[in-house]
């Protein structure tokens, strides 16, 4: 005599993205903390020192945050119009930015007033840095020029005027102090060398130029503008090595993590993205506005984000610590003892073993099913918890009645109440591919069997009015898939080289348009 | 194959049960089979205990006679001939020397004559009543065989001896819930005055008082909800047990009312149930060629399993490792069954649902099966609502595990076409499998075990590798080359040829006109050929190295061709091979290669070919066998547990070759001989008779050099003749001999072998 057998739940693999390893990395970042600054957070940058505290350039204040604090530790406010471009000395001890009135200001990190002030730009000064040496500065404004000072004396090295638009990116090289690149609203990328005064190397980007950013071996750099983001090969004397073209919008920055140099963009399409060493997409966060700057702490610890709307969004990693504490909360189920209580006997020689026969367990609709109740059953599948969390479950038991042909006995016989909560569960899962054969069955009979009596009840009345609504719609866009869908074959025949044979691609077609109505 | 009815014997030691031709004795304890009670010419149609001897059985059979048979043993006691087919038999204890039997719509009571002989005539005849019902289950002996009750539709009759009367009762053809209250089947209790009754619609009826015709009473019972086919009594009357299409067997206790204990699942639905003497064994037949042996404490003890074979709708097939036939088994299962010890090895669960043994319900059913060339693979596809519009499929994939010696589930693919899939076949080759499956939606598409492309790790699970397709024609069939180099896949009336490797279209081949059917590569030394079969009755043959050519035609009913595929002339054709349609064919290889050299049956040297028609498993041994087997056959055939009822396939002699017969006799190794003195009388009276032989075969060669058409009626009567023949020399019934061949034989047993090395040379 064989045993009953439980129904069968069909569980369908997740289509899209893989858990890999770098998506668990980049996953175990806790939610993040919202600090709420004066204007557009248009610089973000990490001190290279130790407690790796971080300057955040908005509106006319520069604040500095510590890694943990949600107050700003510092701050400073002696601009009078915006502040570009905040960023800290190799030794974290001094600050420099440039400001829309085109003057150039040095801080210390721990004084207020500004150590030196360098003028001579006619116009804003969006990017400053350090160079190296920690001795020079190097800025890029808005009247095309590109000017190095000299911090001791505050005088003005050289100017250099190859730019046909304005400067929006600079990045120093961090092996050579002479050495620094700049990328512009005219398309190009351009190294420039201090000791000839005169730029070394010119890549075309093909886009204003929003970001630069050097690689720590300073083979490989990194331009974005805008929707593309592109690698470039310095050794190679500027050859272009990959093309990503991940956001939908202009890429306003990129950074790379210290752990493994893996790359993250940020765009106005409110993404980061994070790169795999292959430059493929492993990881995305989500931000509420369009992404202006970011920054990525030492070790990963805090990913911080500045966005239009002047927030910054700050998120911290999660660790092991933080994890147990959660788990010790949780109450602990019987300890292994018990269930290995007795299972480790051996019996001796002579002893007679009377096997104890194994119970089948089988769940609560299961045993409905097994018992014929098929109203019972069905009832079972709906309740609140199923539905809602394994709406598969509930789907499940609704095949296994059809296909004992008792879908409408199990349907017939209802009240308004437990109608309506079918006809929820229908209204949240028809369109689901995995689901929606089953369930217009079920709207099916739910019709048949009620169609007398269904102006009695106002409530039901109304959600089939909407499922008729939602159900118009679906087929509407199905349909527009479709014609999208010829469109796409005819252009892939006129590509593809006259062959006898049509082969298709490996994906079946006919799921494409579902899911991507889903 | 076990069917119809059985009996346990008193001490449940022993079930028989009705097998074709024979009664087949299994032991209870060990569910083995024991031996076979071989005599009847036809079908055996019903068995019964011999009330005065617990070690005797009667079985009656449609060839006309009732045997009695010592069980234990498996030795025929007596054969009483009636002259007409017999469709039940019934006992009574009280009526010693009668048995009533089922001739035509009459009920008949036999007297046995008392005599010594073992073949006696049995005259005395005098009918009971005149309208029964064929069902053989509708009659039934009452208490101390007072009485016998039968029923026929609507009507339920009990004839009392005593007062040679029959008195009927009559129920409504339907009643207020339109139920049909046709009788299906009829249990006596054994000590009281009671008749339970079961009907179509389910109800189980008890009747009483019908002694008195007008104050009869019944009172109903309902728990079947569909046709109660069998119900029984225990032998002490306390408890009905009942069994229908649910496959539930129903323990009522008799006098309390409605309490009733089930044993559900038992496996196909219940035809028959028995209770062993003793009444501490009940037996339960079923649909799906099985028996249960039950406990009285309502526990399966034991269970016989015959070859399950209704509804097969996947091909015949054998399973690379175990060589095991494999087709479809219980509902939703595949068995793998062993055709060299003839028994049960397991099923496979394909469906993993439950099946709900219902008339009428549209449930999952195994319809494709395949295997991969080392059995390490079995793709399955399991369809439901064939006849609806909505058709569900799953395309199951399962992989060997060595460590539970069976198949575990792999993949599932839920939507593997938009239409059924009408053939799959695995690539030949062994490092890479690869399954191309072809549905009626136009492609076909291959799936493999597929590589992450991220990761470029190796996937255990299969995936989509190819779609293709050709003009939105519905493709036919498809098969890989030996080395799996080629794909053909057959779209309608053309074939093309794919490389799997690179997935190109090679070529195409254009057919005469006609769909393909079958597409076949050829193995081994053959595998430049490719051949196909058409609706046309057409058998292609296409030389791929040079895209050449080959056509035959042919036509016959029921008969089997040989070919080369390089010759265009069948190398032998075998004509009737069975009665009835054959619907799969399979060779399974045989243990040990033959070592025939004969060219015609060579074919068969390393396999055998089985037939399934609607009722049975034919082996085409036939035309396989050797010399020796002719000697030999009745020693062969006791020993060879053939899967066959009724041998009748076995009709076709080997073309009797003296040549070849001698050489090989010759040839052969003595210690495998039989002993000389077995083996002297029959060499020499085969010696005799194939001159006549002789000359059939040079007359059938001719024959097979002409058309098919006109030698067909030749051939016939040349078969015929041959067949009694071979009955001669099997039966070894020595035919009477004429004066000259006397002579001849006193020669041949005068003459020594130097005589025969002559013989040798001097025949071709």
């Amino acid at each position: 005599m064989a045993s009953f057998k439980p129904t069968k739940v069909q569980f369908l693999p997740k289509l899209g993205e893989k858990v890999t390893e770098d998506t668990l990395y980049w996953k175990n970042y806790k939610s993040p903390v919202q600090i709420k600054e004066f204007g557009a957070v248009t610089k973000i940058d990490f001190s290279p020192l130790a407690p790796h505290n971080y300057a955040v350039t908005a509106s006319t204040r520069i604040h500095v945050y510590g890694l943990h604090s949600q107050e700003p530790i510092r701050s400073f406010t002696r601009f009078r119009d915006t502040a570009y471009g905040g960023s800290f000395r190799g030794d974290g001890k001094l600050l420099v930015a440039g400001s829309e009135e085109g003057l150039i200001r040095l801080f210390d990190i721990c004084g207020r007033v500004a150590l030196r002030q360098f003028t001579g730009h006619s116009k804003a000064v969006h990017v400053t840095s350090f160079l190296s040496d920690g001795f020079r500065v190097v800025s890029g404004s808005d009247d095309l020029t590109c000017r190095v000072w000299d911090v001791p004396s505050a005088v003005e090295l050289s100017s250099i005027t190859e730019h046909t638009d304005y400067i929006r990116a600079l990045a120093p090289s961090k092996l050579n102090p002479d050495l620094f690149v700049t990328g512009s609203y005219d398309h190009t990328v351009k190294v420039f060398d201090m000791r000839s005064g005169s730029s070394v190397m010119t890549m075309q980007h093909g886009h204003p130029v929003e970001c630069v950013l050097l690689y720590p071996s300073e083979a490989l750099l990194v331009s974005t503008g805008g929707r593309y983001v592109k690698i470039w090969d310095l050794l190679k004397g500027g050859q272009e090595l990959v093309s990503l073209k991940n956001h939908h919008k202009t890429v306003t920055c990129a950074c790379l993590s210290s752990v493994g140099n893996k790359l993250l963009t940020g765009s106005l399409d409110r993404h980061v993205k994070v790169y795999n060493s292959s430059y493929k997409v492993v990881h995305n966060f989500d931000c509420d506005a369009s992404i202006l700057s970011m920054a990525v702490a030492p070790d990963d610890e805090v990913v911080a984000v500045g966005m239009t709307n002047g927030v910054l969004s700050v998120r911290h990693r999660k660790h092991k610590k933080d994890k147990e504490t959660l788990t010790s909360r949780r109450r602990r189920g019987p300890s292994y003892r018990v269930f290995v209580k007795g299972k480790n006997f051996v019996p001796r020689q002579d002893d007679f073993l009377v096997s104890k026969p194994v119970k089948q367990y089988l769940r609560k609709y299961d045993k409905q099913l097994k018992s014929f109740e098929v109203s019972k059953a069905l009832d079972t599948a709906l309740q609140m918890w199923t539905r809602t969390s394994k709406p598969e479950v509930t789907v499940a038991v609704i095949i296994e009645l059809n296909r004992r042909g008792t879908l409408k006995n199990a349907l017939a016989g209802r009240n308004e109440e437990s109608l309506t909560k079918i006809l929820n569960f229908l209204l949240k899962h028809i369109f689901d591919p995995r689901f929606s054969r089953p369930l217009l069955t079920v709207g099916d009979i739910v019709l048949d069997l009620y169609r007398q009596v269904l102006h009695q009840s106002p409530v039901v009345e109304r959600q089939l009015q909407r499922l008729m609504e939602v159900l118009g719609r679906e087929a509407e866009l199905q349909q527009e898939l479709l014609q999208v869908l010829g469109i796409l074959d005819t252009l892939f025949a006129s590509l593809t080289p006259r062959k006898e044979v049509a082969a298709l691609a490996a994906l079946p077609v006919d799921q494409g348009p579902q899911l991507q109505a889903a | 194959s076990l069917d119809g009815k059985y009996k346990v014997q008193r001490h449940g030691l022993f079930v028989l049960c009705t097998s074709g031709d024979s009664v087949k004795v299994y032991s209870t304890r060990t569910e083995e089979w024991l031996h076979s009670l071989q005599g009847h010419t036809n079908q055996v149609t019903g068995i019964a205990l011999n009330p005065a001897n617990h070690l005797q059985v009667y079985s009656c059979s449609a060839d006309g006679t009732v045997k009695l048979w010592d069980f234990i043993d498996g030795i025929l006691i007596k054969t009483f001939i009636i002259g007409y087919p017999l469709f039940a038999i019934y006992v009574s204890e009280k009526h010693e020397g009668i048995v009533f039997l089922h001739i035509g719509f009459q009920l008949v009571a036999v007297h046995l004559p008392k005599s010594a002989e073992q073949e006696v005539e049995a005259k005395e005849l005098s009918a009971v009543s005149s309208h029964i019902s064929p069902n053989p289950s509708c009659t039934a002996f009452g208490r101390e065989g007072q009485y016998i009750a039968f029923a026929r539709n609507l009507q339920l009759n009990v004839y009392f001896f005593r007062k040679q009367k029959t008195y009927s009762f009559s129920l409504k053809a339907t009643d207020k819930k339109g139920a049909k209250n046709a009788f299906t089947c009829i249990a006596c209790h054994p000590t009281d005055d009671c008749i339970a009754t079961g009907h179509e619609d389910g109800k189980i009826r008890l009747w009483r008082n019908f002694i008195h015709k007008k104050e009869y009473t019944y009172s109903t019972q309902h728990w079947h909800h569909n046709a109660v086919n069998t119900l029984c009594f225990t032998p002490e009357g306390t408890n009905l047990l009942s069994g229908g299409i649910e496959s539930v067997l129903v323990q009522w206790q008799y006098g309390t009312g409605n309490r009733k204990e089930f044993l559900p699942r038992l496996g196909g639905s219940i035809l028959h149930v028995s209770a062993s003497s003793d009444g501490q064994l009940f037996c339960t037949s079923h649909s799906d060629n099985k028996i249960t042996v039950i406990e009285s404490s309502f526990k399966v003890c034991g269970v016989i399993q015959g070859l399950v074979k209704d509804a097969v709708l996947t091909d015949l097939m054998i399973d690379p490792r175990s060589k095991a036939l494999v087709l479809n088994g219980k509902p939703g299962h595949l068995q793998f069954y062993s055709l060299l010890r003839d028994k049960h090895l397991y099923n496979l669960d394909i469906v993993q649902q439950e099946y709900i043994y219902e008339a009428g319900l549209d449930q999952f059913e195994v319809v494709k099966a395949a295997f991969d060339i080392k059995g390490y693979w079995l793709a399955t596809v399991e369809e439901r609502g064939q006849k609806s519009a909505d058709l569900e499929f799953f395309l199951k994939l399962w992989s060997y595990d060595e460590r539970t010696q069976s198949f575990v589930l792999n993949t599932t693919i839920t939507a593997a076409h938009t239409d059924r899939i009408i053939s799959m076949c695995f690539s030949s080759s062994e490092e890479t499998t690869m399954l191309v499956t072809i549905a009626e939606d136009g492609q076909f598409k291959a799936w493999c075990q597929g590589v992450d492309a991220d990761t470029k790790q190796d996937q255990n699970f299969w995936s989509c590798d190819f779609v293709g397709s050709y003009h939105n024609l519905k493709p036919t069939n498809c098969s890989f080359s030996a080395d799996s180099s080629l794909l053909a896949v057959s779209f309608q009336e053309v074939i093309t040829i794919w490389s799997p490797d690179t997935w190109e279209l090679l070529t195409t081949l254009c057919q005469p006109p006609g769909v393909i059917r079958d597409l076949c590569f050829g193995r081994l030394s053959c595998s430049k050929y490719l051949i196909s079969t058409t609706t046309r009755n057409l058998l292609c043959c296409w030389n791929l190295l040079t895209c050449a050519f080959l056509m035959d035609s042919f036509s016959g009913l029921y008969t089997v061709f040989v070919f080369k595929p390089n010759e265009p002339r069948p190398l032998f054709t075998h004509k009737n091979v069975c009665s009835e349609k054959i619907h799969r064919a399979v060779f399974v290889p045989r243990e040990e290669p033959l070592n025939n050299c004969d060219e015609s049956s060579q074919w068969l040297n390393r396999s055998q070919l089985y037939f399934l028609t609607q009722n049975m498993l034919v082996i085409d041994d036939s035309v396989a066998v050797t010399p020796f087997y002719l000697l030999l056959g009745k020693h062969r055939q006791q020993q060879q547990k053939l899967n066959t009822p009724s041998h009748q396939a076995a009709d076709r002699p080997q073309q009797p070759q003296g040549s070849v017969t001698i050489t090989e006799l010759l040839h052969t190794p003595a210690h495998v001989l039989p002993p000389a003195s077995v083996l002297c009388s029959m060499f020499v009276s085969s010696l005799l008779i194939s001159n006549t032989g002789e000359m059939e075969s040079s007359e059938q060669e001719m024959n097979s050099e002409k058309e098919e058409e006109d030698s067909e009626g030749e051939m016939e009567a040349c078969d015929s003749q041959q067949e009694l023949r071979v009955q001669g020399s099997v039966d070894e019934v020595t035919p009477k001999l004429s004066k000259a061949q006397e002579r001849e034989l006193k020669r041949v047993r005068k003459t020594d072998f130097s005589w025969m090395a002559g013989l040798i040379a001097s025949k071709p």
